[in-house]
């Protein structure tokens, strides 16, 4: 039976970004009172999975590190198909930078019996680095498609994917296990529905901290992460409309006029 | 103390009805406002997302879940179509008489086809004579042989053109102090959907009159005992049905609450938002106000039902409030819209019809008043 890890993080509901602020001395987002959701692109990741499995026997994993108000998210990936639930919990892992939480979502899928293939969103819509994904596969010593857009799956030991680069689309036939980082071109992902959210009473949600895992305390969260915020900055964006006045001709050359003055032309 | 929280898996609840709402029946919405038709998508859309089911217990294919999970999940429809959450709620109006009411091999023909959406439901009781008045009935049945034999008109019928298990209540053609309920398909000899109405809101909910001439109904397909008709049929109006309507209101206000804060934002007058003004933040005020008090009302009644108690008379006073708050919102939407909120590309327009249309379903607000009169008085 084939066995994919979906890594899952749970973001600030971006449908109220305008409530996020940022923290002028952390430079960290403050986040209260804005639920948490399923990354968008690891919806995707998760919906190419559950695909696969619609079609060859296979299990998933959902693998997320966050607070424990993460959970909720694990357990909504459960709602929609996923078989099983590990989440990475532990003040030790709080504020990892991509490197860190690379670090430890391989420790974890080190711990993990049999996995066949590992697949991230192509970014998270908070961070949004896209490093994870391939940092993942450097820690686990594996090969790494990013930006695919197509499974093109048979039987077999190898997978031929279309993922897409700077200037057009690669074929790349890959052997398992690998770490596949997913566009939102890959799918539409499934709705939650009720009959899925009442099956997934029955399973599980695994918690892992620090100790369950085999790396030191330096090499996680904060202390582990390489990165430096050294500021951040809101932009702060302003509206106006004007109107402008007189035949088309003569409004259109003033419109090119303003747009000139603005750099915009 | 009092716990008003909902559960983890109840708020699960509400994120799915939420993202089918906006991703399967809001695309519909324009097709049913345009032609007050155009319902199947949306029937369909509810039979595949198991919305049918919440209530039916498991044993029979249903989801097994309770009163406050459905008005979850009205709730959220209603937000983005009171009229697809209005056939939703008259289908489960069908549906309950036969879960609470039903003969095992009633239970065992019916409900898992209503479940998994092979089937549809409704409730015919309202007459031309009026709904008001139950005791008015004038539809006809008659004990023929292995059958029952019924004659006359309903009106006003949610889902009358499409559902094809409706229950019917009548009276004796012998003694008009005896009523009784009856489960009719569709497509049994004398069952005519005739005329469909054309309402000023919840367009695209399919609203008709039914006619029963010499309708052939087999004996076997009598709810409860002959003679309990008024109690099948009161029962369920007043748990599912009010209960229903408090869902379909509930959205209702909340939509009315985005709508006018999208634009209240978005319009600048005197050189800021106008939500900045104070009168628009008084109604913004008043708006939530109602729909916090809605939703405690709507919500407790639904608990105490969940928790095996009849609430028949508290959801009269949800039913009451939300259904007037709803139709208070809808003004306060289109009040703040100014000359905009007349003109019909702005979705408060339709709020304000739909609001009309949630007063008189499953009672009048008068009609409340008196039940709940005579709750005080009881």
């Amino acid at each position: 039976m084939l066995s994919i890890v979906v890594c899952v993080k749970a973001v600030p509901d971006l449908t109220l970004a305008d409530k996020i602020r940022i923290d002028p001395d952390t430079k960290t987002l403050t986040r209260h009172d804005i639920p948490l959701v399923i990354n968008p692109l690891d919806r995707n990741a998760l919906e190419a999975a559950l695909v696969i499995k619609e079609n060859q026997e296979a299990q998933i994993i959902i693998l997320s590190m966050g607070p424990p108000a993460a959970g909720n998210v694990v357990r909504e990936c459960l709602a929609l198909g996923a078989d099983q639930g590990i989440l990475l919990s532990d003040p030790a892992f709080a504020g990892a930078d991509a490197f860190a939480t690379a670090l430890t979502l391989s420790k974890a899928i080190e711990k993990i019996e049999q996995v066949d293939s590992v697949f991230c969103g192509r970014a998270s819509s908070d961070g949004a680095t896209e490093w994870v994904g391939p940092e993942l596969a450097i820690f686990l010593g594996l090969p790494v498609v990013t930006m695919v857009r197509k499974f093109d799956i048979t039987a077999g030991n190898s997978w031929r994917v279309k993922a897409d680069i700077e200037d057009g689309i690669r074929v790349v036939e890959v052997e398992l296990p690998s770490v596949f980082t997913i566009t939102h071109e890959v799918n539409t992902p499934r709705t939650l529905s009720f009959s899925g959210i009442i099956k997934s009473r029955k399973k599980e949600i695994t918690t892992w901290g620090l100790n369950d895992l085999n790396v030191p305390e330096d090499q996680v969260g904060l202390k582990g992460s390489p990165t430096i915020v050294s500021s951040l900055t809101v932009i702060d964006s302003k509206r106006s409309c004007e109107i402008i006045e007189g035949t088309q001709e003569e409004k259109a050359a003033i419109l090119i006029n303003k747009l000139v003055a603005a750099g915009v032309l | 103390m009092i716990d008003f929280t909902f559960t983890e898996e109840q708020e699960l609840f509400r994120k799915a009805a939420h993202e089918f709402a906006e991703t399967q029946i809001a695309p519909l919405v324009p097709k049913m406002e345009e032609t007050g038709r155009d319902w199947d998508p949306a029937i369909k859309a509810l039979c595949d997302a198991e919305m049918m089911a919440i209530t039916i217990p498991e044993e029979y294919g249903g989801l097994g879940l309770g009163y406050i999970e459905r008005l979850i999940a009205l709730e959220e429809i209603a937000r983005v179509s009171v009229a697809t959450a209005m056939m939703m709620q008259v289908g489960g109006l069908g549906i309950a008489p036969i879960i609470n009411f039903g003969s095992e091999d009633q239970k065992k023909k019916y409900l898992p086809g209503l479940a998994s959406g092979e089937h549809f439901a409704t409730v015919a009781v309202t007459e031309p004579s009026g709904g008001s008045d139950p005791k008015g009935c004038s539809t006809t049945y008659k004990k023929q042989a292995d059958q029952y034999i019924l004659n006359g008109r309903k009106c006003f019928i949610t889902n009358s053109h499409f559902a094809d298990v409706q229950v019917v209540m009548a009276v004796d053609v012998d003694n008009p102090e005896s009523f009784s309920t009856f489960i009719v398909e569709k497509s049994m000899k004398g069952f005519k959907a005739t005329h469909e109405e054309h309402k000023v809101g919840m367009r695209g909910c399919n609203t008709g009159e039914i006619e029963l001439k010499n309708c052939e109904v087999p004996a076997e397909n009598l709810l409860s005992e002959e003679g309990k008709g008024m109690r099948v049929a009161m029962a369920s109006i007043s748990d599912t049905g009010r209960g229903g309507m408090v869902g379909c209101s509930l959205g209702l206000q909340q939509a009315c609450l985005d709508a006018a804060l999208k634009f209240a934002n978005e319009r600048i007058l005197y050189g800021k938002p106008i939500s900045k003004l104070q009168a628009i933040q008084m109604k913004f005020a008043d708006m939530k106000i109602d729909l916090e008090a809605g939703r405690l009302l709507g919500y407790r009644a639904a608990a105490i039902q969940d928790a095996g108690g009849r609430s028949g008379n508290e959801f009269a006073v949800a039913k009451y409030y939300t259904a007037e708050a709803a139709q208070r919102a809808a003004k306060m939407a289109v009040d703040i819209h100014g000359g905009y909120g007349c003109m019909e590309e702005f979705v408060v327009t339709r709020y304000l019809r739909d609001s009309y249309v949630l007063g008189p379903s499953a009672g009048t607000s008068d009609i409340m008043k008196v039940i709940i009169s005579r709750w005080v008085l009881s």
